[in-house]
Protein backbone atom coordinates (compact mmCIF):
# COMPACT_ATOMS: atom_id res chain seq x y z
CA UNK A 1 0.00 0.00 0.00
CA UNK A 2 1.53 3.47 -0.96
CA UNK A 3 1.35 6.33 1.30
CA UNK A 4 -1.72 8.11 0.53
CA UNK A 5 -2.27 12.05 1.74
CA UNK A 6 -4.93 14.85 1.48
CA UNK A 7 -2.27 17.74 1.20
CA UNK A 8 0.93 17.12 -0.29
CA UNK A 9 2.71 20.50 0.06
CA UNK A 10 5.72 21.34 -2.31
CA UNK A 11 8.35 23.97 -0.96
CA UNK A 12 8.93 24.22 3.01
CA UNK A 13 9.39 28.17 2.62
CA UNK A 14 7.47 30.43 4.21
CA UNK A 15 4.03 29.67 1.87
CA UNK A 16 5.24 25.99 2.29
CA UNK A 17 5.31 26.22 5.65
CA UNK A 18 2.24 28.48 6.44
CA UNK A 19 0.00 26.26 4.29
CA UNK A 20 1.08 23.17 6.07
CA UNK A 21 0.45 24.06 9.03
CA UNK A 22 -3.03 25.55 8.20
CA UNK A 23 -3.80 22.58 6.04
CA UNK A 24 -2.90 20.22 9.70
CA UNK A 25 -4.90 22.85 11.48
CA UNK A 26 -7.81 22.18 9.37
CA UNK A 27 -7.40 18.53 9.58
CA UNK A 28 -5.89 17.85 6.75
CA UNK A 29 -3.14 14.77 6.56
CA UNK A 30 -0.48 16.67 5.15
CA UNK A 31 2.91 15.62 4.08
CA UNK A 32 5.50 18.62 3.78
CA UNK A 33 8.80 18.05 0.91
CA UNK A 34 11.43 20.40 0.91
CA UNK A 35 14.65 20.00 -1.24
CA UNK A 36 16.99 21.47 1.40
CA UNK A 37 18.30 20.43 4.44
CA UNK A 38 16.76 22.80 6.27
CA UNK A 39 12.93 24.58 6.05
CA UNK A 40 12.96 27.84 5.63
CA UNK A 41 13.27 28.55 1.88
CA UNK A 42 15.44 30.88 1.45
CA UNK A 43 14.58 32.90 5.02
CA UNK A 44 17.85 31.24 7.13
CA UNK A 45 19.66 33.45 4.47
CA UNK A 46 17.57 36.25 5.10
CA UNK A 47 19.49 37.75 8.57
CA UNK A 48 18.28 41.26 7.76
CA UNK A 49 15.36 42.42 9.84
CA UNK A 50 12.16 43.54 8.26
CA UNK A 51 10.00 39.98 8.68
CA UNK A 52 7.11 39.41 9.66
CA UNK A 53 5.06 43.06 10.52
CA UNK A 54 2.14 42.10 9.23
CA UNK A 55 1.99 38.79 10.36
CA UNK A 56 3.77 38.03 13.67
CA UNK A 57 3.57 41.94 14.46
CA UNK A 58 7.01 42.38 15.69
CA UNK A 59 10.06 43.62 13.48
CA UNK A 60 12.31 39.70 12.94
CA UNK A 61 14.95 38.46 10.44
CA UNK A 62 14.26 35.96 8.18
CA UNK A 63 16.19 33.35 10.25
CA UNK A 64 13.55 34.29 12.91
CA UNK A 65 10.67 34.30 11.14
CA UNK A 66 11.14 30.91 9.48
CA UNK A 67 12.27 29.76 13.56
CA UNK A 68 8.48 30.42 14.37
CA UNK A 69 7.24 28.64 11.67
CA UNK A 70 9.35 25.60 11.87
CA UNK A 71 8.29 25.36 15.89
CA UNK A 72 5.16 25.83 14.41
CA UNK A 73 5.23 22.87 12.04
CA UNK A 74 6.39 20.44 14.89
CA UNK A 75 3.71 21.74 17.11
CA UNK A 76 0.72 20.88 14.81
CA UNK A 77 2.81 17.98 13.81
CA UNK A 78 3.27 18.20 9.77
CA UNK A 79 4.62 15.55 8.73
CA UNK A 80 7.42 16.73 6.54
CA UNK A 81 10.76 15.38 4.58
CA UNK A 82 13.90 17.17 3.96
CA UNK A 83 16.83 16.46 1.08
CA UNK A 84 13.32 15.52 -0.84
CA UNK A 85 13.55 16.92 -4.74
CA UNK A 86 10.48 16.50 -6.70
CA UNK A 87 11.11 15.21 -10.00
CA UNK A 88 7.40 14.66 -11.05
CA UNK A 89 4.08 15.34 -10.51
CA UNK A 90 1.57 13.26 -12.17
CA UNK A 91 -2.27 13.88 -12.38
CA UNK A 92 -4.37 10.98 -12.71
CA UNK A 93 -7.75 12.10 -11.93
CA UNK A 94 -9.11 15.44 -9.88
CA UNK A 95 -9.11 13.53 -7.11
CA UNK A 96 -5.43 11.01 -7.46
CA UNK A 97 -2.06 12.74 -7.92
CA UNK A 98 0.73 10.98 -7.21
CA UNK A 99 4.20 12.74 -6.32
CA UNK A 100 7.96 11.02 -7.58
CA UNK A 101 10.09 12.79 -5.44
CA UNK A 102 14.26 11.86 -4.69
CA UNK A 103 14.90 11.47 -0.89
CA UNK A 104 18.12 9.94 0.70
CA UNK A 105 16.63 6.88 0.78
CA UNK A 106 15.72 6.33 -2.60
CA UNK A 107 12.89 7.13 -5.35
CA UNK A 108 9.65 7.45 -3.27
CA UNK A 109 6.08 7.95 -5.15
CA UNK A 110 3.24 9.04 -2.83
CA UNK A 111 -0.28 9.39 -3.77
CA UNK A 112 -2.24 12.73 -2.16
CA UNK A 113 -5.97 14.08 -3.54
CA UNK A 114 -4.35 17.89 -3.64
CA UNK A 115 -0.68 19.91 -4.90
CA UNK A 116 0.19 23.19 -2.75
CA UNK A 117 2.96 23.94 -5.08
CA UNK A 118 5.18 26.79 -3.22
CA UNK A 119 8.61 25.82 -4.68
CA UNK A 120 9.29 29.74 -4.64
CA UNK A 121 11.09 31.72 -7.81
CA UNK A 122 14.34 31.69 -9.74
CA UNK A 123 16.84 34.32 -10.04
CA UNK A 124 17.41 35.57 -13.33
CA UNK A 125 20.92 35.37 -14.65
CA UNK A 126 23.79 37.30 -16.65
CA UNK A 127 22.44 35.76 -20.13
CA UNK A 128 18.91 36.63 -19.35
CA UNK A 129 19.93 40.02 -19.36
CA UNK A 130 21.52 40.22 -22.42
CA UNK A 131 25.30 40.30 -20.50
CA UNK A 132 28.36 39.26 -22.84
CA UNK A 133 31.96 39.15 -22.70
CA UNK A 134 34.35 36.82 -20.99
CA UNK A 135 32.62 33.45 -18.80
CA UNK A 136 35.27 34.04 -15.88
CA UNK A 137 35.01 33.49 -12.02
CA UNK A 138 33.47 36.47 -9.92
CA UNK A 139 29.57 36.78 -11.75
CA UNK A 140 27.34 35.25 -9.01
CA UNK A 141 23.38 36.35 -8.71
CA UNK A 142 22.38 38.02 -5.36
CA UNK A 143 20.68 35.02 -4.33
CA UNK A 144 23.78 32.85 -4.31
CA UNK A 145 26.58 35.67 -3.23
CA UNK A 146 23.98 35.55 -0.02
CA UNK A 147 24.04 31.69 0.87
CA UNK A 148 27.49 32.17 0.99
CA UNK A 149 28.31 34.71 2.78
CA UNK A 150 25.21 34.36 5.48
CA UNK A 151 24.89 30.46 5.67
CA UNK A 152 28.87 29.59 4.47
CA UNK A 153 30.22 32.37 5.76
CA UNK A 154 32.33 32.99 2.72
CA UNK A 155 33.03 36.56 1.18
CA UNK A 156 32.41 36.30 -2.98
CA UNK A 157 34.37 39.18 -3.65
CA UNK A 158 36.19 42.42 -2.59
CA UNK A 159 35.26 45.11 -5.54
CA UNK A 160 31.63 45.12 -6.18
CA UNK A 161 29.46 46.35 -9.02
CA UNK A 162 25.39 45.23 -8.67
CA UNK A 163 23.18 45.02 -11.20
CA UNK A 164 20.04 45.55 -10.31
CA UNK A 165 18.03 48.38 -7.37
CA UNK A 166 15.86 46.06 -6.47
CA UNK A 167 15.39 45.03 -2.59
CA UNK A 168 17.67 42.03 -2.86
CA UNK A 169 20.19 44.14 -4.44
CA UNK A 170 20.47 47.07 -2.22
CA UNK A 171 20.33 44.46 1.01
CA UNK A 172 23.24 42.94 -0.87
CA UNK A 173 24.72 46.23 -0.73
CA UNK A 174 24.57 46.73 2.71
CA UNK A 175 25.67 43.25 3.92
CA UNK A 176 29.19 43.56 1.27
CA UNK A 177 29.37 47.12 2.28
CA UNK A 178 28.98 46.38 6.12
CA UNK A 179 31.23 43.09 5.59
CA UNK A 180 34.16 45.21 4.22
CA UNK A 181 34.08 45.38 0.70
CA UNK A 182 33.57 48.11 -1.66
CA UNK A 183 30.62 48.42 -3.51
CA UNK A 184 31.75 50.42 -6.46
CA UNK A 185 28.10 51.21 -8.23
CA UNK A 186 24.46 49.87 -8.52
CA UNK A 187 23.35 49.71 -12.10
CA UNK A 188 19.51 50.21 -12.67
CA UNK A 189 18.08 50.15 -16.23
CA UNK A 190 14.64 51.95 -14.94
CA UNK A 191 14.81 55.77 -14.00
CA UNK A 192 13.52 54.98 -10.82
CA UNK A 193 15.13 52.59 -8.03
CA UNK A 194 13.70 49.37 -7.79
CA UNK A 195 13.32 48.84 -4.23
CA UNK A 196 11.33 49.79 -0.99
CA UNK A 197 12.62 53.48 -0.08
CA UNK A 198 13.58 51.84 3.04
CA UNK A 199 16.42 49.98 1.06
CA UNK A 200 16.89 52.55 -1.06
CA UNK A 201 18.35 54.74 1.76
CA UNK A 202 20.93 51.73 1.90
CA UNK A 203 22.85 53.17 -0.74
CA UNK A 204 22.89 56.53 1.45
CA UNK A 205 24.13 55.16 4.39
CA UNK A 206 27.34 53.41 2.70
CA UNK A 207 28.14 56.47 0.11
CA UNK A 208 27.37 54.07 -2.95
CA UNK A 209 26.57 55.26 -6.14
CA UNK A 210 23.53 54.66 -8.28
CA UNK A 211 23.39 54.61 -11.76
CA UNK A 212 19.86 54.96 -12.59
CA UNK A 213 18.71 54.46 -16.77
CA UNK A 214 21.67 52.36 -17.01
CA UNK A 215 23.23 48.72 -18.05
CA UNK A 216 25.86 46.57 -17.74
CA UNK A 217 26.60 45.10 -20.94
CA UNK A 218 29.83 43.41 -20.92
CA UNK A 219 32.43 41.48 -18.69
CA UNK A 220 35.94 41.32 -19.11
CA UNK A 221 38.38 39.28 -17.36
CA UNK A 222 41.26 36.67 -17.51
CA UNK A 223 40.20 34.27 -14.69
CA UNK A 224 38.23 36.67 -12.79
CA UNK A 225 35.98 39.88 -13.41
CA UNK A 226 38.03 42.45 -13.86
CA UNK A 227 36.23 45.19 -15.49
CA UNK A 228 32.72 45.63 -16.43
CA UNK A 229 31.02 47.77 -18.83
CA UNK A 230 28.01 50.48 -18.57
CA UNK A 231 26.31 52.40 -21.09
CA UNK A 232 23.57 54.90 -20.58
CA UNK A 233 20.28 54.62 -22.06
CA UNK A 234 17.29 56.50 -23.20
CA UNK A 235 13.60 56.01 -22.59
CA UNK A 236 13.21 52.99 -24.67
CA UNK A 237 16.02 51.70 -23.37
CA UNK A 238 18.37 51.80 -25.94
CA UNK A 239 21.92 52.23 -25.58
CA UNK A 240 22.98 56.07 -25.78
CA UNK A 241 26.15 55.79 -28.48
CA UNK A 242 29.28 56.92 -26.56
CA UNK A 243 28.15 57.43 -23.44
CA UNK A 244 29.69 53.83 -22.46
CA UNK A 245 32.12 53.66 -19.44
CA UNK A 246 33.93 51.04 -17.10
CA UNK A 247 34.24 49.74 -13.92
CA UNK A 248 37.25 48.13 -11.95
CA UNK A 249 35.84 45.62 -10.51
CA UNK A 250 36.32 41.79 -9.14
CA UNK A 251 32.68 40.44 -8.75
CA UNK A 252 29.81 41.04 -10.53
CA UNK A 253 26.13 40.62 -8.58
CA UNK A 254 23.54 40.35 -10.70
CA UNK A 255 20.16 40.94 -8.86
CA UNK A 256 18.05 41.15 -12.03
CA UNK A 257 14.64 39.81 -10.89
CA UNK A 258 12.87 36.70 -9.76
CA UNK A 259 11.07 34.29 -12.15
CA UNK A 260 8.22 32.13 -10.56
CA UNK A 261 9.20 28.47 -10.33
CA UNK A 262 6.78 26.71 -12.79
CA UNK A 263 8.34 23.86 -14.58
CA UNK A 264 6.68 21.06 -12.79
CA UNK A 265 3.42 22.65 -13.10
CA UNK A 266 3.82 23.71 -16.86
CA UNK A 267 4.50 19.79 -17.71
CA UNK A 268 0.92 18.51 -16.02
CA UNK A 269 -0.56 21.54 -17.97
CA UNK A 270 -0.97 24.26 -16.05
CA UNK A 271 -1.64 27.35 -18.07
CA UNK A 272 0.66 30.54 -17.27
CA UNK A 273 -0.14 33.88 -16.89
CA UNK A 274 2.45 36.09 -19.12
CA UNK A 275 2.53 38.78 -16.80
CA UNK A 276 3.04 37.72 -13.63
CA UNK A 277 5.05 34.70 -15.01
CA UNK A 278 2.82 32.27 -12.32
CA UNK A 279 -0.15 30.14 -13.11
CA UNK A 280 -3.55 31.29 -13.81
CA UNK A 281 -5.52 31.25 -10.64
CA UNK A 282 -9.04 31.49 -8.65
CA UNK A 283 -9.61 33.14 -5.42
CA UNK A 284 -8.39 29.65 -3.67
CA UNK A 285 -5.45 29.80 -5.93
CA UNK A 286 -6.34 26.64 -7.17
CA UNK A 287 -4.36 26.39 -11.02
CA UNK A 288 -6.29 25.34 -14.32
CA UNK A 289 -5.50 21.79 -13.11
CA UNK A 290 -7.92 21.06 -10.65
CA UNK A 291 -6.74 20.01 -7.09
CA UNK A 292 -3.68 21.73 -7.96
CA UNK A 293 -2.83 25.02 -5.59
CA UNK A 294 -0.16 27.55 -5.70
CA UNK A 295 0.93 30.18 -3.04
CA UNK A 296 4.14 32.67 -2.90
CA UNK A 297 6.99 33.56 -5.43
CA UNK A 298 5.61 30.12 -7.59
CA UNK A 299 2.17 32.35 -7.81
CA UNK A 300 3.70 35.82 -8.71
CA UNK A 301 6.52 37.65 -6.74
CA UNK A 302 6.10 39.36 -3.71
CA UNK A 303 7.91 42.10 -1.85
CA UNK A 304 6.63 41.15 1.83
CA UNK A 305 6.99 37.53 3.47
CA UNK A 306 3.77 38.25 5.40
CA UNK A 307 1.77 38.23 2.22
CA UNK A 308 3.44 35.03 0.73
CA UNK A 309 2.48 33.07 4.43
CA UNK A 310 -1.24 35.04 3.78
CA UNK A 311 -1.06 32.87 0.22
CA UNK A 312 -0.20 29.59 1.82
CA UNK A 313 -3.26 29.91 4.18
CA UNK A 314 -5.31 31.00 1.76
CA UNK A 315 -4.23 27.81 -0.51
CA UNK A 316 -4.89 25.11 2.30
CA UNK A 317 -8.38 26.74 2.77
CA UNK A 318 -8.39 25.58 -0.94
CA UNK A 319 -7.20 22.28 -0.39
CA UNK A 320 -10.05 22.11 2.48
CA UNK A 321 -12.63 22.93 0.20
CA UNK A 322 -11.78 20.90 -2.81
CA UNK A 323 -11.74 17.91 -0.82
CA UNK A 324 -15.42 18.06 1.20
CA UNK A 325 -16.39 18.62 -2.33
CA UNK A 326 -14.17 16.64 -4.84
CA UNK A 327 -13.44 20.12 -6.31
CA UNK A 328 -14.06 23.60 -5.79
CA UNK A 329 -17.94 23.59 -6.04
CA UNK A 330 -18.21 27.49 -7.67
CA UNK A 331 -21.06 27.66 -9.77
CA UNK A 332 -19.46 30.68 -11.65
CA UNK A 333 -16.14 32.50 -12.10
CA UNK A 334 -15.92 36.25 -12.59
CA UNK A 335 -12.39 37.39 -14.22
CA UNK A 336 -10.67 39.86 -12.87
CA UNK A 337 -8.18 41.88 -15.51
CA UNK A 338 -5.57 44.07 -15.47
CA UNK A 339 -6.54 47.93 -16.69
CA UNK A 340 -4.31 50.85 -17.04
CA UNK A 341 -1.44 50.92 -15.38
CA UNK A 342 -1.78 47.39 -13.43
CA UNK A 343 1.28 45.64 -14.65
CA UNK A 344 0.10 42.18 -13.37
CA UNK A 345 -2.55 40.83 -10.35
CA UNK A 346 -3.99 37.29 -8.57
CA UNK A 347 -6.17 36.08 -8.84
CA UNK A 348 -7.79 35.95 -12.08
CA UNK A 349 -10.81 34.03 -11.23
CA UNK A 350 -13.46 35.42 -8.48
CA UNK A 351 -16.38 33.64 -7.45
CA UNK A 352 -17.94 36.24 -5.25
CA UNK A 353 -19.07 33.48 -2.39
CA UNK A 354 -16.28 34.94 -0.12
CA UNK A 355 -14.03 37.92 0.50
CA UNK A 356 -10.67 37.87 -1.71
CA UNK A 357 -7.21 39.30 -1.58
CA UNK A 358 -6.30 40.94 -4.73
CA UNK A 359 -2.20 41.29 -4.99
CA UNK A 360 -1.11 43.44 -7.92
CA UNK A 361 1.55 45.68 -9.09
CA UNK A 362 1.43 48.83 -11.16
CA UNK A 363 3.49 48.93 -14.31
CA UNK A 364 4.69 52.75 -13.07
CA UNK A 365 4.94 54.76 -10.21
CA UNK A 366 2.30 57.56 -9.85
CA UNK A 367 1.40 60.31 -7.11
CA UNK A 368 -1.92 60.75 -5.91
CA UNK A 369 -3.72 58.18 -7.51
CA UNK A 370 -7.40 56.70 -7.59
CA UNK A 371 -7.43 52.61 -7.52
CA UNK A 372 -10.64 51.74 -9.62
CA UNK A 373 -12.84 48.92 -10.49
CA UNK A 374 -15.18 50.75 -12.96
CA UNK A 375 -17.58 47.55 -12.92
CA UNK A 376 -18.20 47.45 -9.15
CA UNK A 377 -17.90 51.24 -8.49
CA UNK A 378 -15.28 50.71 -6.36
CA UNK A 379 -12.78 53.48 -5.92
CA UNK A 380 -9.54 54.02 -3.44
CA UNK A 381 -7.30 56.89 -2.67
CA UNK A 382 -3.73 56.07 -2.68
CA UNK A 383 -1.00 59.34 -2.41
CA UNK A 384 1.86 56.98 -4.40
CA UNK A 385 1.90 53.81 -5.86
CA UNK A 386 5.17 51.94 -6.86
CA UNK A 387 6.25 49.14 -9.20
CA UNK A 388 8.39 47.58 -5.85
CA UNK A 389 5.02 48.12 -3.15
CA UNK A 390 2.46 45.25 -3.68
CA UNK A 391 -0.80 46.53 -3.93
CA UNK A 392 -2.93 44.55 -1.43
CA UNK A 393 -6.53 44.98 -1.80
CA UNK A 394 -10.01 43.56 -0.28
CA UNK A 395 -12.77 42.73 -2.79
CA UNK A 396 -16.02 42.06 -0.54
CA UNK A 397 -18.15 39.19 -1.58
CA UNK A 398 -20.82 41.18 -2.54
CA UNK A 399 -18.67 43.78 -4.43
CA UNK A 400 -17.41 41.16 -6.45
CA UNK A 401 -21.04 39.62 -7.33
CA UNK A 402 -22.55 42.81 -8.23
CA UNK A 403 -20.39 41.88 -11.39
CA UNK A 404 -21.57 40.40 -14.56
CA UNK A 405 -19.24 39.09 -16.61
CA UNK A 406 -15.74 40.42 -15.55
CA UNK A 407 -14.18 43.00 -12.93
CA UNK A 408 -11.10 45.14 -13.97
CA UNK A 409 -8.88 47.13 -11.74
CA UNK A 410 -7.03 49.73 -12.49
CA UNK A 411 -4.77 53.13 -11.44
CA UNK A 412 -5.97 56.41 -12.85
CA UNK A 413 -4.75 60.39 -11.53
CA UNK A 414 -7.24 61.89 -8.45
CA UNK B 1 23.29 72.62 5.31
CA UNK B 2 19.86 71.07 3.99
CA UNK B 3 19.35 67.57 3.88
CA UNK B 4 16.60 65.60 1.74
CA UNK B 5 15.30 62.63 2.90
CA UNK B 6 12.37 59.77 1.86
CA UNK B 7 10.65 59.15 4.53
CA UNK B 8 10.91 55.40 5.91
CA UNK B 9 7.93 55.50 8.49
CA UNK B 10 5.56 54.21 6.48
CA UNK B 11 4.63 53.65 2.58
CA UNK B 12 4.15 57.20 1.53
CA UNK B 13 7.26 57.94 1.71
CA UNK B 14 7.25 61.86 1.75
CA UNK B 15 10.01 63.94 0.77
CA UNK B 16 11.37 65.60 4.07
CA UNK B 17 14.23 68.30 3.98
CA UNK B 18 16.04 68.80 7.07
CA UNK B 19 18.05 72.25 7.58
CA UNK B 20 20.67 72.23 10.08
CA UNK B 21 22.67 75.29 11.11
CA UNK B 22 25.38 74.52 13.89
CA UNK B 23 24.50 71.53 14.25
CA UNK B 24 20.78 72.49 15.24
CA UNK B 25 17.89 71.65 13.29
CA UNK B 26 16.66 75.46 11.75
CA UNK B 27 13.77 73.64 9.84
CA UNK B 28 11.63 70.50 8.64
CA UNK B 29 9.61 70.65 5.58
CA UNK B 30 7.27 68.29 3.51
CA UNK B 31 6.49 65.90 6.34
CA UNK B 32 2.74 64.55 6.57
CA UNK B 33 2.74 63.49 10.06
CA UNK B 34 4.76 63.67 13.56
CA UNK B 35 6.19 60.58 13.51
CA UNK B 36 7.60 61.41 10.17
CA UNK B 37 9.00 65.16 11.55
CA UNK B 38 10.72 63.12 14.42
CA UNK B 39 11.91 60.16 12.22
CA UNK B 40 14.05 62.86 10.06
CA UNK B 41 15.35 65.06 12.85
CA UNK B 42 16.85 61.83 14.37
CA UNK B 43 17.61 60.48 10.75
CA UNK B 44 19.94 64.09 10.68
CA UNK B 45 20.94 64.36 14.11
CA UNK B 46 21.64 60.97 15.28
CA UNK B 47 21.28 58.42 13.14
CA UNK B 48 20.56 54.97 14.31
CA UNK B 49 20.79 51.15 12.59
CA UNK B 50 20.00 47.59 13.72
CA UNK B 51 22.82 45.58 12.93
CA UNK B 52 22.95 41.99 11.59
CA UNK B 53 26.12 40.07 10.36
CA UNK B 54 27.07 36.39 10.82
CA UNK B 55 29.76 35.12 13.46
CA UNK B 56 31.59 32.17 12.79
CA UNK B 57 30.56 28.63 14.55
CA UNK B 58 32.90 25.99 15.88
CA UNK B 59 31.61 22.28 15.49
CA UNK B 60 28.54 23.74 14.28
CA UNK B 61 26.53 21.79 11.00
CA UNK B 62 26.64 25.43 9.35
CA UNK B 63 29.57 27.26 9.89
CA UNK B 64 28.39 30.40 10.86
CA UNK B 65 25.20 31.62 13.25
CA UNK B 66 23.41 34.94 12.44
CA UNK B 67 23.25 37.55 14.60
CA UNK B 68 21.74 40.93 15.50
CA UNK B 69 21.41 43.87 17.68
CA UNK B 70 18.60 43.87 19.64
CA UNK B 71 18.52 47.69 19.89
CA UNK B 72 19.73 49.87 16.97
CA UNK B 73 22.95 51.70 17.52
CA UNK B 74 24.32 54.80 16.18
CA UNK B 75 25.24 54.78 12.99
CA UNK B 76 29.00 56.04 13.16
CA UNK B 77 29.82 52.83 15.50
CA UNK B 78 28.74 50.07 12.99
CA UNK B 79 32.23 49.67 11.31
CA UNK B 80 33.57 49.05 14.98
CA UNK B 81 31.08 46.69 15.82
CA UNK B 82 31.43 44.59 12.52
CA UNK B 83 35.53 44.54 13.42
CA UNK B 84 34.38 42.92 17.03
CA UNK B 85 31.72 40.11 15.21
CA UNK B 86 34.36 39.29 12.94
CA UNK B 87 36.63 38.34 15.59
CA UNK B 88 34.25 36.13 17.72
CA UNK B 89 33.85 32.42 17.31
CA UNK B 90 30.79 30.94 19.32
CA UNK B 91 30.68 27.00 20.10
CA UNK B 92 27.26 24.68 18.63
CA UNK B 93 24.45 24.23 19.37
CA UNK B 94 23.39 27.83 19.40
CA UNK B 95 19.70 28.71 19.75
CA UNK B 96 17.97 31.58 18.94
CA UNK B 97 17.76 34.79 21.23
CA UNK B 98 20.71 32.80 22.69
CA UNK B 99 23.26 36.56 23.74
CA UNK B 100 26.38 35.90 22.02
CA UNK B 101 27.77 39.33 23.55
CA UNK B 102 26.38 41.33 26.23
CA UNK B 103 26.65 45.36 25.39
CA UNK B 104 29.67 45.44 22.83
CA UNK B 105 31.74 48.09 23.16
CA UNK B 106 29.81 49.87 25.58
CA UNK B 107 26.55 50.14 23.72
CA UNK B 108 23.40 49.96 24.72
CA UNK B 109 22.27 46.43 22.91
CA UNK B 110 23.51 43.26 23.07
CA UNK B 111 24.11 40.96 19.82
CA UNK B 112 21.68 37.35 19.92
CA UNK B 113 21.76 34.85 17.76
CA UNK B 114 19.03 34.79 15.11
CA UNK B 115 18.93 31.37 14.18
CA UNK B 116 19.69 27.53 15.64
CA UNK B 117 22.65 25.99 14.68
CA UNK B 118 23.00 22.50 15.87
CA UNK B 119 26.02 20.84 16.81
CA UNK B 120 27.57 18.50 13.82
Amino acid sequence: MMESYDVIVIGGGPAGLAAAVKAKELGLETLLLDENEFLGGILPQCIHPGFGIHYFKEELTGPEFAHLFIEKIKDVGVKYQTSAYVLNIENYSDLEKKIVFSSPRGIKEVWTKTVIYAAGAREKHAFEIGIVGDRVAGIYTAGEAQTLMDIYGIMPGKEIVIVGSGDVGLIMARRFALEGAKVKAVIELMPYPGGLARNVMILRDFNIPLYLSHKVVEVRGKARVEKIKVVKVDENFKEIPKSEFWINADTLLISAGLMPNVRLLQRIGVKIDPSTGGPIVNELLETTVPGIFVAGNALLINDLVDYVAEQGEIAAFGAKEFIENEGIPSKKWIKLENGQNIRLLAPHYLSGERDVYVYARVSAPMENVKIVFPEIKKKLRSPMVRPAEMLRIRLKAEEIRSAEKKITMEVIPQ
Amino acid sequence: MRHRLTCIVCPLGCLIEVKVKNERVTEVIGYKCPRGREWAINEIINPKRIVMSVVKVKNGKLPTVSVKTTKPIPKEKIPELMKVLAQIEVKAPVRVGQVILESPLNLETKIVATRDVESA
